[in-house]
C-alpha cells in the first residue's frame, strides 16, 4: 500500500525576556541551581503569578508576523499533573483562547511554495529541569527555567514529510530570530520541538493514530526521528498492526524513537481558567504600537534583494534566511565596490562553508563585514586574484589584522608586471621544451599546463590575464 | 486593659495611660490563662514584646500612627517571615515562613504588636474551627461549643478579649460566620480590597482578607491600614482605599435597606429571625427605609459554591507535595509513593475531600456538567445582587440560620456542615463586600449575628450603618464569662 | 450513589492521595452525598449565560518586564525536606 504521512509540529520558543512571564526572577541562561528561582518560581504558599508585559508583546508581534488572528481577549488556564519540577502542580498555560489564533506561513519545498496552517500560538512558562546524576538514587530539581516564558506555535497536520517539516521548522525558526522574540539557540533550549507523526492510506481524508516526539533539539535530529519514526510506523502497519497513541522519545545516539512508560498512565489535565490571572484584555493601541514596529520580514525583504541587488532567487532566498547573513550582506554591499552578486556568492560559498567548518554563527563571524567588504575591493582592484583571496579569507579567520595588513606581510600582492611576469614564462617554456614541441605539433590541451606552471612559480600571485596574454604572444 | 477597644487602645498609648509593652504583657498572660480556647497555634512573645518596645520608642518620638503598639494577631494562613505559619495543616506543621505576606507588612509598617497566629480549620476549609491539625478551639461564650470557622482561633481570641483585633479571611463566610458565633464585628470587604499576596490560598476567586474586632469604628481603623493596592497581586484593585473612618459618623437616614425574602425563611432559627426583626426595626428607627429584594437563585449558592471552592483549592493545594517545603513522609518507594503518603498523611479528611470533590469536577467529561454550570450560575448570582442594588444601598439579613453548635455535632456530615455558609457564600461569588455585627443572642446566651452586604467597593456603607447600629445598641459590649479566664462580665479585673 | 469506590480510586490518583480500598468506599459514601447537593445546581436553566470565572470580570494587570528578585536560595532551602549542592532532592525520577 502506499502511505501518506501527516505530520503536525508543536515548536516552543523561549521569549527573549529579561524576567520571568509571571515573577521578577532573571531568565540569564546558565546560573547556578535554584538562585534565579524566586518565591513565585518555587510556588511557596501564599505567591501569585503577575504576568509580565514583554511576553504578551512578543506573542503579539510574533501573530502579526505570521498575519495571525490576534485574540484581544486571551485566557491563562492551568494544567495540572504532579511533576517535580512542576513546582506549583500545575503549569499556566492558555487552552481555551490563546493570544494568536490562527495564521499562515510559506515554505519552500522541491515542488515549489506550499502554505502551512498554523493553528494557534499560546503563551505558558517553562518547567523546571531534573538532574539525575550523583545524588545517591535521587533526583536534583533546578527550577531556574521554572516560569521562563514560552510561546507554543502549534502547526495543522499539513506537512507530509520530514524534509517538509524541517522546512517548516527553519523558517518559524528564521521568522522568530527576525522578529527578534527569542535567541533561537536551540543547545540551551530556547528553541524546541515536538512532533506529531501518523501515517495513513494515499487517499484517505480522516487522519491516522499518532505519535508525539518529544523535544528533538536539532533540526538534523528532527529530520532523522521523523524518519526513523515514517519507517516505524509503516512496518507496522506493513505487518497489519496497530499505532497506539503515546509519547516517544528521540534518542539520538541511537537514532531511534523510543515510548516513554511514564507519559503513558492516563492524563487528566483538568484545565480550568487561572483564579489568580484575570482575562488578558489587549487593546488596539497595544497592538498597532506592535505592528508599526515590525521588521522587515524574510519574504518580503527577499522579494527586495532580488529588486535591489539583482540577485537570483535561489541566492536571496538563502540569504534571507537568518536575519543576521541578511544584515551581513547588506552591510558588504553598502562598504564595497565589489558587485553584489560577487558578495552574495562569497557570503554563501567561502564564508559560509568557513563557518560551518568552525561551526559558528554568522554573528560570531571573526571575519566582520568591513573586513569582507575590504577583501572584496582588493580583488575588484586586481590587488589580489580570487584564488589568493581565500587564503587571505583563511589568514583573517585567525588574526584580527587588516585585509591589507595581511596581504602585505604575507607578500600575496598580485604581480602585475609584465617583465617579472614574461621572465617567469620564459623560464617555464625553457624548461618544458617537449611540452613545448608537443603544443606546436596542435595538442592545444596543454596550454592549462604552461598557465598553472607559471601561476605556480609565482606563488599564485601572478595576474592571470597577462599570463595567459603573455603565453599566447610566445607560443602561437 | 483588656475591656478598652482597638481605638481605646489607641488613644491610651498616645496619652500614656499605658504603655505597649504594659498592654502587650496583659494580653500575653491573657492569652497563657485562657489556652484552654486553643486560639493560639503559636504565641509570639518575644517578638512581640521587642515590637512592643520598638513601638514605645515611636509613641514617645510622635512618630506613632494611629494603630502603632497595639497587640494584634494574624489567622494563621498569613505569611509571617521568621514565625510558623501552619494553615492548621500538618503538612505545614513545620513550615517557617521566609517571607511575610503584604497583610502582615502593611500592619507591621503602622507598628502593630503581634502576639502570634491564631488557629484555624485546615487551609480554611470548615465552618466550625474542628478540622484543624491543632484541634477544635473553643467558642468563649460556651466552651462547649464551637467559634465557627475557619477563622475560629480569630474570633475566639478577640471574644475572649486576648487581642482587640485579629486579621481573618473569607471564602464563604469564614470571618462573617465566626463573628455571629462569636458576637463580633466581621468584615469580609470586596475581591481585590485586600492583597492576597502572602494568604495561603485556598479558593483563589474567593478567597479575601478581612478582620474581626469588637466594633465598627475598630474595624475601619484596621482595614484602612490592610486595604490597597498590591502589584505582586494580579487581583488587587489600583484604587484608591476611601478614608472609613470619616463615613463612621454620617447618618444612615434615607439609606435604602434592602431584605431579600429568601434570607428569611423557615429555615432560619426563631429566636435568629426575632433578632434580625429587631435590628432592622434599630436601623428604620435610625431613618433607614427597607424594601423587599430577590436573590432568586441564591438557593443554587451552597452547591454552586462547593464546585467552584474545591475546584480552586483541588489545584491550589498540589503544591504541598513535599519536595520545597512542609512535611514529608518518612517512608516511601518512589517519586509517586512519595506524594501520595505525604499527602495523604499531611491533609486532614475535610481537606482530602474537598480536594477530591475538586478534582472530579474538573475531570475530563464532568468539566461542563459541574465546573462550567457553577461559573454560570455563579454569574447568575453576582446578576441577582446586580439588580437588587438598582432598588437599595446594602442588604441586610441573618449570617447564619442557626447559632453556635456543640463542637463534634456535625462532624459525621459534611452536607449539613456546608449548609452554615447557606447566607454568607453568595458574596464570596459575586466579590461583595459584608460584615456581621453582633445583633443580640438566642435562649442559650449564645451571639447572633447581623449579615450586612453591601455594593462592590462600598465597605463605606456598612460601616457606617454598623457603627451607627453600634451607637444605639449595646450587643457588640456584651463579654462572655469564660471559667479560667479573668475579666469576664462578672469576675474580678473586668474593668481595669 | 453516585460515586463508586473505583471512581475515588481514580480521583485519588490524579489528586496523588493514597486511599485504601476501605477508605475508597467510605468516601464514595461521603462524596455521593456532597455530589447530590451539587446535582441541585440542575435546578436551574443556565442556557446562554456566559461562565464566570472572576467575581466581577476585571482584566489582567499586566507588569513591566524588570528583573527584581534576588537570590533567596539558602533562606527558601532552610525549610526544604532535602537539598544537595543546591538541588531539590525527590526520589528518582524515570523518564
Amino acid at each position: 500500500m502506499e502511505w501518506e504521512t501527516v505530520i503536525g509540529l508543536e515548536i516552543h520558543v523561549q521569549l527573549l525576556t529579561k524576567s520571568k512571564i509571571f515573577s521578577a526572577a532573571s531568565t540569564a541562561y546558565g546560573a547556578q541551581p535554584n538562585t534565579q528561582a524566586c518565591d513565585v518560581s518555587i510556588a511557596l504558599p501564599g505567591v501569585l503569578p503577575v504576568m509580565n508585559r514583554e511576553a504578551a508583546r512578543l506573542a503579539v508581534r510574533f501573530g502579526l508576523g505570521i498575519g495571525a488572528q490576534i485574540n484581544k481577549r486571551s485566557i491563562f488556564a492551568r494544567k495540572n499533573y504532579f511533576y517535580p519540577d512542576l513546582p506549583k502542580g500545575y503549569q499556566i498555560s492558555q487552552f481555551e483562547v490563546p493570544i494568536v489564533g490562527q495564521g499562515r506561513i510559506e515554505i519552500e519545498t522541491d515542488n515549489g511554495c506550499k502554505v502551512i496552517g498554523i493553528t494557534r500560538a499560546h503563551l505558558e512558562e517553562d518547567a523546571g529541569k531534573s538532574l539525575h546524576q550523583d545524588f545517591h538514587d535521587m533526583t536534583g530539581i533546578d527550577l531556574n527555567r521554572a516560569g521562563i516564558p514560552l510561546l507554543e506555535i502549534v502547526s495543522e497536520p499539513d506537512l507530509r514529510s520530514a524534509v517538509e517539516a524541517v522546512a517548516y521548522l527553519r523558517k518559524i525558526h528564521s521568522l522568530v530570530r527576525y522578529l527578534n522574540i527569542s535567541d533561537g539557540n536551540m543547545q540551551e533550549g530556547s528553541f524546541r520541538c515536538d512532533a506529531n507523526v501518523s501515517m495513513r492510506p494515499k487517499g484517505q481524508t480522516e487522519l491516522g493514530i499518532r505519535a508525539e516526539l518529544k523535544n528533538i533539539n536539532s533540526f538534523r535530529f528532527v529530520e532523522k526521528a521523523i524518519e526513523f519514526e515514517i519507517d516505524r510506523q509503516i512496518d507496522i502497519l506493513e505487518d497489519g498492526g496497530k499505532i497506539v497513541q503515546e509519547t516517544r522519545l528521540y534518542d539520538s545516539d541511537k537514532n531511534e524513537t523510543r515510548s516513554m512508560r511514564s507519559k503513558e498512565e492516563a492524563h487528566d489535565y483538568r484545565y480550568f481558567p487561572d483564579p489568580d490571572l484575570p482575562e488578558m484584555i489587549l487593546d488596539d493601541d497595544f497592538i498597532d504600537q506592535i505592528r508599526n514596529q515590525l521588521p522587515e520580514l524574510p519574504d518580503a525583504r527577499k522579494s527586495r534583494l532580488e529588486r535591489e541587488y539583482h540577485l537570483s532567487s535561489t541566492d536571496a532566498s538563502h540569504l534571507t534566511n537568518d536575519r543576521d547573513t541578511a544584515d551581513y550582506f547588506e552591510n558588504v554591499c553598502s562598504q564595497t565596490a565589489a558587485d553584489s552578486r560577487t558578495v552574495a556568492n562569497w557570503i554563501l560559498g567561502e564564508l559560509s562553508a568557513a563557518l560551518n567548518h568552525s561551526a559558528m554563527e554568522i554573528r560570531d563571524s571573526p571575519v566582520d563585514s568591513i573586513r569582507m567588504a575590504s577583501l572584496l575591493d582588493r580583488i575588484n582592484d586586481d590587488t589580489i586574484s580570487g584564488k589568493i583571496a581565500k587564503q587571505v579569507l583563511t589568514l583573517l579567520w585567525k588574526s584580527e589584522k587588516s585585509v591589507d595588513q595581511v596581504i602585505d606581510e604575507n607578500d600575496l600582492k598580485q604581480i602585475t608586471d609584465t617583465g617579472a611576469i614574461e621572465a617567469i614564462v620564459d623560464n617555464i617554456l625553457q624548461e618544458n621544451s617537449a611540452q613545448v614541441s608537443q603544443y606546436k605539433a596542435g595538442n592545444q590541451k596543454i596550454f592549462g599546463f604552461f598557465v598553472g606552471q607559471v601561476m605556480q612559480q609565482s606563488g599564485g600571485k601572478a595576474n592571470p590575464k597577462q599570463v595567459n596574454d603573455l603565453l599566447r604572444n610566445k607560443l602561437d | 486593659m483588656h475591656s478598652n477597644c482597638l481605638s481605646e487602645h489607641s488613644a491610651a498609648l498616645r496619652n500614656k495611660t499605658y504603655s505597649s509593652v504594659e498592654l502587650t504583657q496583659h494580653y500575653l498572660k491573657r492569652i497563657d490563662s485562657a489556652k484552654a480556647l486553643n486560639a493560639f497555634i503559636t504565641v509570639t512573645e518575644e517578638l512581640a514584646l521587642e515590637q512592643a518596645q520598638y513601638a514605645d520608642r515611636m509613641l514617645h518620638d510622635n512618630k506613632a500612627h494611629a494603630l502603632t503598639g497595639i497587640p494584634m494577631a494574624h489567622k494563621d494562613l498569613f505569611c509571617t517571615k521568621g514565625v510558623l505559619t501552619t494553615c492548621g495543616s500538618k503538612i505545614l506543621s513545620n513550615f517557617v515562613s521566609p517571607y511575610d505576606a503584604t497583610v502582615v507588612e502593611k500592619l507591621k509598617q503602622q507598628g502593630m504588636v503581634i502576639l502570634g497566629k491564631t488557629n484555624m480549620d485546615e487551609f480554611a476549609m470548615g465552618s466550625s474551627n474542628e478540622t484543624s491539625y491543632y484541634g477544635a478551639v473553643k467558642n468563649p461564650w460556651d466552651v462547649q461549643r464551637v467559634p465557627g470557622g475557619s477563622s475560629g482561633g480569630s474570633a475566639a481570641a478577640v471574644s475572649a478579649r486576648l487581642v482587640p483585633v485579629a486579621t481573618a479571611t473569607d471564602t464563604g463566610g469564614s470571618i462573617r460566620q465566626p463573628a455571629a458565633f462569636c458576637g463580633l464585628t466581621g468584615i469580609k470587604p470586596s475581591y481585590g480590597r485586600v492583597s492576597r499576596y502572602g494568604m495561603v490560598a485556598f479558593a483563589s476567586s474567593l478567597d479575601q482578607g478581612g478582620l474581626v474586632t469588637r466594633n465598627a469604628r475598630d474595624a475601619a481603623m484596621v482595614l484602612q491600614a490592610m486595604s490597597g493596592f498590591d502589584q505582586r497581586d494580579s487581583t488587587s484593585l489600583q484604587l484608591p482605599v476611601p478614608d472609613y473612618g470619616n463615613v463612621l459618623e454620617q447618618s444612615i437616614r434615607g439609606k435604602t435597606i434592602g431584605l431579600p425574602k429568601e434570607f428569611f425563611n423557615d429555615d432560619v432559627d426563631a429566636d435568629i429571625a426575632d433578632a434580625i426583626q429587631q435590628a432592622i426595626r434599630e436601623l428604620q428607627a435610625l431613618g433607614a427605609k427597607t424594601v423587599e429584594v430577590e436573590l432568586p437563585n441564591s438557593e443554587v449558592g451552597i452547591p454552586c459554591y462547593y464546585v467552584i471552592a474545591p475546584a480552586e483549592a483541588s489545584s491550589n493545594l498540589a503544591r504541598f507535595d513535599g519536595v520545597r517545603y512542609g512535611y514529608r513522609t518518612e517512608n516511601y518507594t518512589d517519586l509517586d509513593d512519595m506524594y501520595e503518603k505525604t499527602r495523604a498523611e499531611g491533609f486532614g479528611a475535610e481537606v482530602k475531600r474537598r480536594i477530591m470533590i475538586g478534582t472530579y469536577v474538573l475531570s475530563s467529561g464532568y468539566y461542563d456538567a459541574y465546573y462550567i454550570k457553577a461559573q454560570k450560575l455563579r454569574r447568575m448570582i453576582a446578576d441577582d445582587f446586580s439588580r437588587a442594588f438598582e432598588k437599595c444601598d446594602l442588604i441586610a439579613g441573618p449570617t447564619t440560620p442557626s447559632t453556635a453548635f456543640v463542637i463534634g455535632e456535625k462532624n459525621d456530615d459534611p452536607v449539613a456542615m456546608y449548609l452554615n455558609d447557606i447566607f454568607t457564600n453568595a458574596a464570596n461569588l459575586a466579590g461583595l463586600p459584608a460584615m456581621s455585627i453582633a445583633a443580640g443572642f438566642d435562649d442559650k446566651n449564645l451571639p447572633i449575628g447581623l449579615q450586612l452586604i453591601g455594593k462592590y467597593l462600598d465597605e463605606s456603607t456598612l460601616l457606617t450603618v454598623a457603627h451607627q447600629f453600634q451607637q444605639q445598641t449595646d450587643w457588640h459590649l456584651k463579654i462572655p464569662d469564660i471559667p479560667g479566664v479573668p475579666g469576664g462580665p462578672g469576675g474580678p479585673g473586668g474593668l481595669d | 450513589m453516585s460515586l463508586t469506590p473505583k471512581e475515588i480510586t481514580h480521583i485519588a490518583t490524579l489528586a496523588r492521595l493514597k486511599t485504601s480500598s476501605e477508605q475508597a468506599e467510605f468516601y464514595a459514601t461521603q462524596l455521593s452525598r456532597i455530589m447530590d447537593l451539587i446535582k441541585q445546581m440542575n435546578t436551574i436553566d443556565t442556557s446562554d449565560i456566559e461562565p464566570m470565572s472572576h467575581p466581577q470580570d476585571p482584566a489582567l494587570r499586566l507588569r513591566a518586564d524588570e528583573v527584581t528578585a534576588t537570590n533567596l536560595r539558602e533562606a527558601y532551602q532552610t525549610v526544604a525536606p532535602a537539598t544537595e549542592n543546591g538541588l531539590y532532592l525527590v526520589p528518582k525520577v524515570i523518564d
